[in-house]
C-alpha cells in the first residue's frame, strides 16, 4: 500500500548485522508510568543515526543474562533518534528490562512485523480504540496522526483500563485534546470522585462520535477487548476490512521461521502483529490457539 | 419546543416506535433535571420511574459499609435508565446520582405499566427494548468479570 502520509519514511530495515543478531541500545531514560509499567528511552550504540519504524512495529528486547520479550515500539516514528518502549513487567525478561537503569544496556533486534496502516485513514475518521497497555503500541498512531491532523476528519481516543491510575500516558492527554484529538476514557473500577466514566471499552463505541462509513479503527487491548471493540465497531456498521487490530502471540524469532507465535495460517511476527480483524476473525474462537 | 412524543423517538431505546405508541408513552413522561451531586434515586426506595438521559451523566452507585461509594456503572446521553420498575418488588438496587447537570426525560413506571395491561402490542415492543438493554448490561458486566487488565492477564 503506498503511504501518503509517511512520505520521507523508508521501509523499516532490519538490524545491521541480520536479523538474529542484537545491537546494544543505551537506556537514556525510565520512567514509571503505573504501578507495573515502565517507559524506556533507548539511544543506539552500535549503529549511525537511529532507528527508522513505522507504527505498530516491534523490537525483540534483550535483557543481558535474563531473556527476550517482542516489545511494541511506543514512540513517535518521526523522532528516530530514540527509541522508545514502554514494558509491562509480568515476568523475568520484562521485569529485567523494566529494572534497566539509565546507562546500562539493552539488546535490540528489529524493528519487525506489519504497520497499522495510518495513510488508509486520510480523509476519514480515525478511530484509536485502546485497552491497558494496548495504548503503547497505538501511540505511534496518535502521533502520525496529530502531527498531519488536518488530512483526518475526526481523530478519537476511546481508552480504558482496570483503575484510573493504571491509564497511560495521561499526562499527554490535554496537549493531545488540544491539537485536536477528541479522548474520551473509562475505567472498569472506579474510586468515589472519579469523573470519568466506569464500563468497559466496548461500550464506548455505541455512541462514539464518528462515521461508520467513513472510519477507519485501530485496536488493540487484552484479547477479549479487542474481539468485542471489533464487533461492536462492525455492529455500528464499520466495514470489517476497515478494522485493524495488533495482536500478540509467544514471539521468539522474529522473522517467521520458529513457529511460536503461529496463529492459524498466519505468523504473528512476520504477517503480523497489525492485521485486519476480517482476516483474524475466526481465530478468537479457535481453542487451540 | 419539541412535543414530548418527539423527544422520545430520539432517544436509541425507542427509536422506531409507532407515532400512536409514542405517544402513548408520552403521556407518561416529563421533563426533569438534576443538578450535579443531585440523587435521581436511592437504593432499596420505591421504583416508580425510569428515565432516559439526554444530556448529561448518572452514576450507578452502591453504599458498602466502611467504605466510599462504589461507583457500579455511568450512563450518559441517550441511555436509559433503570428497570426496577418492571419488575416486582420495584425497588431501586443502587443509587442513581448525577455526575454534572443533567437533563432526562422521567417515565412514571406505574403509568406505563397500566398502558401495558391494556395494549400487550406496547408492552411487547417495550419489553424487547428493555431487554436489549439489559443483555448489553449484562455482557459488558461479564467482560469487567474476566478483569482483562489484572495482573497475569495477557497483556
Amino acid at each position: 500500500m503506498e503511504s501518503v502520509l509517511l512520505p520521507e519514511l523508508q521501509p523499516a530495515g532490519r538490524s545491521a548485522p541480520g536479523p538474529m543478531v542484537p545491537e546494544r541500545f543505551r537506556v537514556i531514560e525510565r520512567r514509571q508510568e503505573t504501578a507495573d509499567t515502565w517507559t524506556l528511552e533507548l539511544e543506539p550504540v552500535d549503529r549511525e543515526g537511529g532507528l527508522r519504524f513505522l507504527p505498530g512495529q516491534f523490537t525483540m528486547l534483550y535483557a543481558f543474562g535474563a531473556g527476550e520479550v517482542p516489545i511494541s515500539i511506543s514512540g513517535d516514528p518521526r523522532v528516530v533518534e530514540r527509541l522508545v518502549h514502554t514494558v509491562r513487567a509480568v515476568g523475568s525478561a520484562s521485569g529485567a528490562i523494566c529494572r534497566t537503569a539509565p546507562g546500562r544496556m539493552l539488546g535490540v533486534r528489529g524493528p519487525f512485523g506489519s504497520h497499522w496502516p495510518v495513510e488508509s485513514a486520510a480523509g476519514r475518521d480515525a478511530v484509536i480504540v485502546a485497552g491497558g497497555i494496548g495504548l503503547a503500541p497505538l501511540r505511534p498512531v496518535v502521533y502520525e496522526v496529530l502531527s498531519a491532523r488536518d488530512r483526518f476528519d475526526r481523530a478519537l481516543l476511546l481508552y480504558g483500563g482496570r483503575e484510573p491510575e493504571q491509564l497511560l500516558y495521561a499526562a499527554e492527554f490535554e496537549e493531545w485534546r488540544g491539537r485536536g484529538l477528541d479522548i474520551v476514557t473509562t475505567v472498569d473500577i472506579a474510586p468515589a470522585g472519579w469523573p470519568g466514566r466506569v464500563g468497559v471499552v466496548p461500550t464506548l463505541i455505541q455512541r462514539a462520535a464518528f462515521d461508520p462509513a467513513a472510519a477507519v479503527a485501530f485496536v488493540c487491548g487484552p484479547e477479549a477487548m479487542i474481539r468485542f471493540s471489533a464487533e461492536a465497531l462492525i455492529e455500528r456498521d464499520v466495514a470489517p476490512d476497515r478494522v485493524h487490530i495488533s495482536m500478540e502471540r509467544n514471539m521468539r524469532c522474529a522473522v517467521g521461521h520458529c513457529g511460536h507465535c503461529q496463529l492459524g495460517p498466519a505468523f504473528v511476527c512476520r504477517d503480523g502483529p497489525v492485521f485486519t480483524f476480517e482476516r483474524m476473525r475466526s481465530a478468537f474462537t479457535l481453542r487451540e490457539v | 419546543m419539541k412535543a414530548m412524543d418527539a423527544l422520545i423517538a430520539e432517544m436509541p431505546a425507542f427509536a422506531g416506535l409507532a407515532p400512536a405508541q409514542l405517544e402513548l408513552i408520552a403521556g407518561c413522561a416529563t421533563n426533569v433535571r438534576a443538578a450535579a451531586g443531585e440523587h435521581l434515586f436511592r437504593e432499596d426506595q420505591q421504583a416508580d420511574v425510569f428515565y432516559a438521559i439526554r444530556h448529561g451523566s448518572v452514576a450507578l452507585e452502591l453504599h458498602v459499609p466502611a467504605r466510599d461509594a462504589v461507583t457500579i456503572d455511568t450512563l450518559h446521553d441517550g441511555d436509559l435508565l433503570g428497570w426496577s420498575w418492571l419488575f416486582p418488588p420495584y425497588r431501586w438496587e443502587f443509587d442513581g446520582r448525577a455526575r454534572e447537570d443533567t437533563a432526562l426525560i422521567s417515565f412514571d413506571g406505574v403509568c406505563l405499566r397500566g398502558k401495558c395491561e391494556g395494549d400487550h402490542e406496547l408492552g411487547h415492543e417495550l419489553m424487547k427494548r428493555f431487554a436489549q438493554v439489559i443483555i448489553a448490561r449484562l455482557q459488558a458486566t461479564r467482560l469487567r468479570l474476566l478483569d482483562v487488565y489484572g495482573v497475569g492477564a495477557p497483556a
